[in-house]
Parts: C-alpha cells; structure tokens; sequence
C-alpha cells in the first residue's frame, strides 16, 4: 500500500499484518525465554470507536440510544469528545494509517480479539488488561448523563462480547464515569463481579477532584468486592495551561504526567491512602520520571504544612510507595537517573510492565528484561509477578507457576 | 565476507527498498538518487524493523536573521527512513539516528556486478 511522504511523494510499504510487524518482538521473546516467565501487560489498548454500531445499542436510554446511533449512521458528529493530535506522526508510525487494511478472519473471533492475541503471541504477553482508545476522553464530555450511558454501554459491550472471545487473556478495569458517584456506584455494583473485572478505571483527562466526598461510597465499593482503581492519563491540548504548546511532542510529553500528578496530589494529600487501605491503586501511562519529582515535591510542602493533610499518618512519598505505577512510556534516557526512579519507588514491589500497545509510544517486556541494575526477581515481579498478584490472575503453564511461587507472587492456588 | 544476492538492477526503482535475510539477520537496501544504502534492519531502540517504514524527507525549520521562524519545510537534500515501531529517523547516507547523532545503524556494503545486486556480510 502506497503512503503520502513529502510533497505528495508515494512510498509503498507492505500492508500491516501485526504478526510480522512484530516479528523482532517475537525474536526477542523467544531469545529470552519468555514462556517460562508470566507476563502480563496491565494496559493495552484497542480502538473501540471502530465497534460503536455494536456498543451504541447498550445505551439504556432510548432518546440518547437513538440521538447517538442516528447522527453516527449518517457521519455527522463525533460521540466522544475528540482532540488536536498526530499520534500516526504524519503516517511515519505505520500501523495507524494501516490499520483498516489488516486481515482478520471474518468468521473467526471478534476482529479486536484476534488483533489483540496477534500482538499478544508476538510479545510473549500472557494476559492485558484492555482499554479504550477514544473513550479515554469522556471524562471532557459535556453532558453528564451521556459520559454515564458511553460508559455503561462500553461496560456492557466489553463484558459481555469482547472479553468471553478471549479465553481470560484479556482482563480489565471497567471505565467509571467519575461526574456522577450514584451512577458511577451502581455500574460498580452491576459489573464488578463479572468474569475478567478486576477492577475500574478513572479516566485523569479531567480536573474533576478525586477526593470529592459524593465519590468515597464508590471506592469504598469497589475496596469491599477485592477489586483494584486504576487512574489512566491521556493528553489534552485542549486544557487551558497547554494552549501555549506549539508541538504535540510537548503537549504529550507534559500531558500524560500532569493529569496523573494533579490527581495523585489530591488522592495523597486528602488521606486516601489512610481512608482505603486495602483498595490497590495504579497509575497508569504517565511514564516514571514524574513519581519522583512528585514525592519530593510533596514531602516538602508536607514537612512545613502537615496542618494541611491532617489524615497523614507518614510523608506523602510513603503513600505513593504503597500505590502502584505501570512502566509505559519508561524515560529510559539516563540509566542512573531510571535507577534512582525504581529505588524511590520501591519498584520490585510496586511496578507493573505495560506495553500500551498498539499506540505510538509502546514498550517490549525486553525494556524491563534488559535492564542492567534489576536483580532476578525484580524482572519477574515487574513483568508479570506484581500484576499476578494484584489482579489474582493464574500461570499459563508450570514452568511459570514456579517461578511465581519462587518469587512469592504466586496466589491462584 | 559474503556476498548476497539482492536482486536484479532493474527491479531497483529510485526510492525503493527491500529486505534481505543473511544468515541470522536482516539487512535494508534503499536506492535512493541513483545510490544504494545498506543498513541492519535492527533499530537501535527496541529493535524493531528499522528499514521497513515510510521514507520521508528530513523536517527542517527555518529562521530569519532576527532569529523568528519561518516555519516547517521539507528538506531540498536530506532524505531519512524511518522505523515503524516508534518512528526513530535515520539519516539515509549515513545510517545515523538525527534525534542523537551517536546513534548509528550498521552499514553493509553493496556492490554490483552487471545487472545483479549484491549486500557484501
Ligand atoms: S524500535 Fe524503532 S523506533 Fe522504536
């Protein structure tokens, strides 16, 4: 297939299969025997915009079912709210403009399924927690009762379609939609036992407060049923201190960070960590280099201003340590600087991998596996060991088993 | 050293590429400007296939004596290749990565003889 370069210049390049795209992934899982080793990849990514005509009709109300479903059918308006970006950077990151053209059985499992189990296979990856690409955005949604009903659909569709194609190798934390608690409380109630849950999803591309009062019934909900609270981050050139950026280079750079440290200063500061001890928190896509920056900036404030967060029993940064953070987009510029990132962190312990695949700025398990400073069971706790644990999920073959009982992670038993 | 089969001269058009297993490992061949550049199509950040993407002109911006700019343009000379995987930029003549110049692909030799195009390992 033919790609615009400059000036109008066509390029042909193959057209995308995600099996030989990755094949040096493959190469590389097989070189480091990845099969012996449970790796699960806490966020991966599909493009659920592509499956509205089957989400859509899950909406429960019939006059915002039918006000979505009707202005889609003629390609009038966009459902989620949608940004300024150029994530494909002008097609050079080859599989977004490629995308359609890849070939999936058509009578075989759902299209996203088989997608998802190509890049799976290839990267040596046991089991992902799915995300949404798009719906990312719905916490920017203006209307309140539609981010409830995208959310409630999307839930619907994911639990009740996607996930039993998959044979349990995609997991997931349900999207909540956090402007309403009533709603966000009942889909926590509605989905939180079913099979692949293991917990629900704040999407951070909102200035919403986290420790808002209306939303403790929520994660008080979510801590009893034994499931986790995953914050995700996302760019939005839209928010109003990035409108002097001039390159999405800087607006992605800052914007994925900033969503999280805005939210992980209030979850920290208001004592959430004191009000939910046992609710596993993770933070997830805003690369590592902030985590530091943010215990050192907080403990600071806290040791002059303790007043402020009377809930502390410890400094802000012991807080943090008990969270967990997910390894993409790792800045991996500077060895001792990443380093100093896994001890401040505890990162044995606290790191999960994820590849964020298929978006433009993913990871190989081979960015932790390679790693010169990690000790044996470092790799194994952040590939896939600490995620085991967390989200109780079972080795894939002995060899695995073994090593989670080596390295203490082993809980399916 | 040696030497491995390519392809014929005319299945060369300017601007074209092909992939080439030599024993464990795969190598690039670009014609570009009537030249051939042969690099490993192992990219130097997560290995992907380096050669196997887009080609496009290098990104330049233009500045004015009084330091404003003139905005993005698409280099007149310089032509780079680019990974699919992340879209790491390699300079075409040089096999070097313009984000950290450091940074530089493993060249292979091309030589032709008559009509038949060789990648020299
Ligand atoms: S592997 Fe080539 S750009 Fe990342």
């Amino acid at each position: 297939m033919d790609l615009i370069a400059d000036r109008g210049r066509r390029v042909t390049v193959d057209e995308l299969n995600t099996s030989k795209l990755l094949a040096h992934a493959a190469e590389q899982a097989r070189d480091r025997k990845y099969e012996d080793m449970l790796i699960v990849d806490c966020d991966a990514h599909h493009y659920e915009n592509e499956n509205f005509n089957e989400i859509l009709p899950f909406i429960e109300n019939d006059v915002l079912r039918q006000l979505t479903m009707s202005g889609r059918a003629k390609g009038r308006h966009s459902i989620v709210p949608g940004q300024v970006g150029y994530q494909d950077m002008g097609g050079r990151v080859t599989r977004y403009p490629l995308r359609m053209t890849e070939k999936t059985d058509p009578a075989g499992k759902l299209r996203d399924v088989q997608l998802g189990e190509r890049w799976m296979d290839a990267m040596g990856v046991d089991y992902s927690c799915l995300f949404p690409t798009g719906m990312l955005n719905v916490g920017l949604h203006p209307q309140k009762e539609m981010e409830v009903e995208l959310c409630w659909a999307y839930n619907r569709w994911l639990t009740e379609v996607v996930l039993p194609e998959n044979h349990g190798r995609f997991y997931t934390q349900l999207a909540l939609p956090l402007s309403d608690a009533e709603a966000s409380l009942r889909q926590v109630e509605m989905f939180g036992g079913r099979k692949g849950v293991t917990g629900f999803m704040v999407t951070t591309v909102r200035t919403l407060p986290v420790h808002d009062n209306s939303l403790m019934k929520v994660y008080r909900a979510i801590e009893e049923r034994g499931l986790s609270l995953a914050f995700h981050s996302g760019p939005n050139w839209g928010e109003p201190v990035f409108k002097g950026l001039n390159r999405f280079l800087s607006v992605h750079a800052l914007g994925f960070s900033f969503y999280n440290i805005l939210h992980c200063t209030n979850w920290v500061i208001n004592g959430m960590g004191e009000r939910f001890p046992k609710l596993p928190v993770i933070w997830i896509e805003s690369g590592l280099a902030w985590i530091p920056f943010l215990m050192q900036r907080l403990d600071h404030e806290y040791m002059m201003r303790p007043s402020e967060a009377p809930l502390l029993k410890k400094k802000p940064s012991d807080y943090m340590r008990d969270m967990f953070y997910s390894t993409q987009p790792m800045e991996i510029q500077d060895m001792e600087a990443l380093e100093c990132t896994f001890r401040m962190m505890n990162a044995e312990t606290q790191l999960m991998y994820a590849s964020d695949y298929p978006h433009w700025d993913f990871d190989l398990p081979s960015t932790i596996y390679d790693l010169p400073f990690l000790s044996e069971k470092a790799k194994h706790n952040i590939l896939g060991g600490n995620a085991a644990r967390t989200f109780k999920l079972e080795p894939r073959n002995e060899a695995q088993k073994a090593n989670l009982i080596k390295y203490g992670n082993y809980t399916a038993g | 050293m040696a030497e491995q089969f390519v392809g014929r001269l005319s299945e060369f058009t300017d601007g074209s590429r092909q992939i080439v297993k030599i024993g464990n490992t795969e190598v690039g061949v670009f014609r570009h400007e009537g030249e051939f550049f042969a690099y490993s199509n192992y990219c130097l950040h997560q290995g992907g296939p380096a050669c196997e993407g887009l080609t496009i002109a290098k990104v330049e911006e233009m500045l004015r004596e009084d330091k404003t700019s003139m905005g993005l343009f698409f280099s007149e000379k310089d032509m780079n290749f680019v990974c699919p995987w992340h879209g790491y930029e390699y300079d075409m003549k040089t096999g070097e990565c313009i984000s950290d110049r450091k940074l530089k692909l493993k060249r292979f030799n091309v030589v032709q003889k008559g009509e038949d195009v060789y990648v020299v390992a």
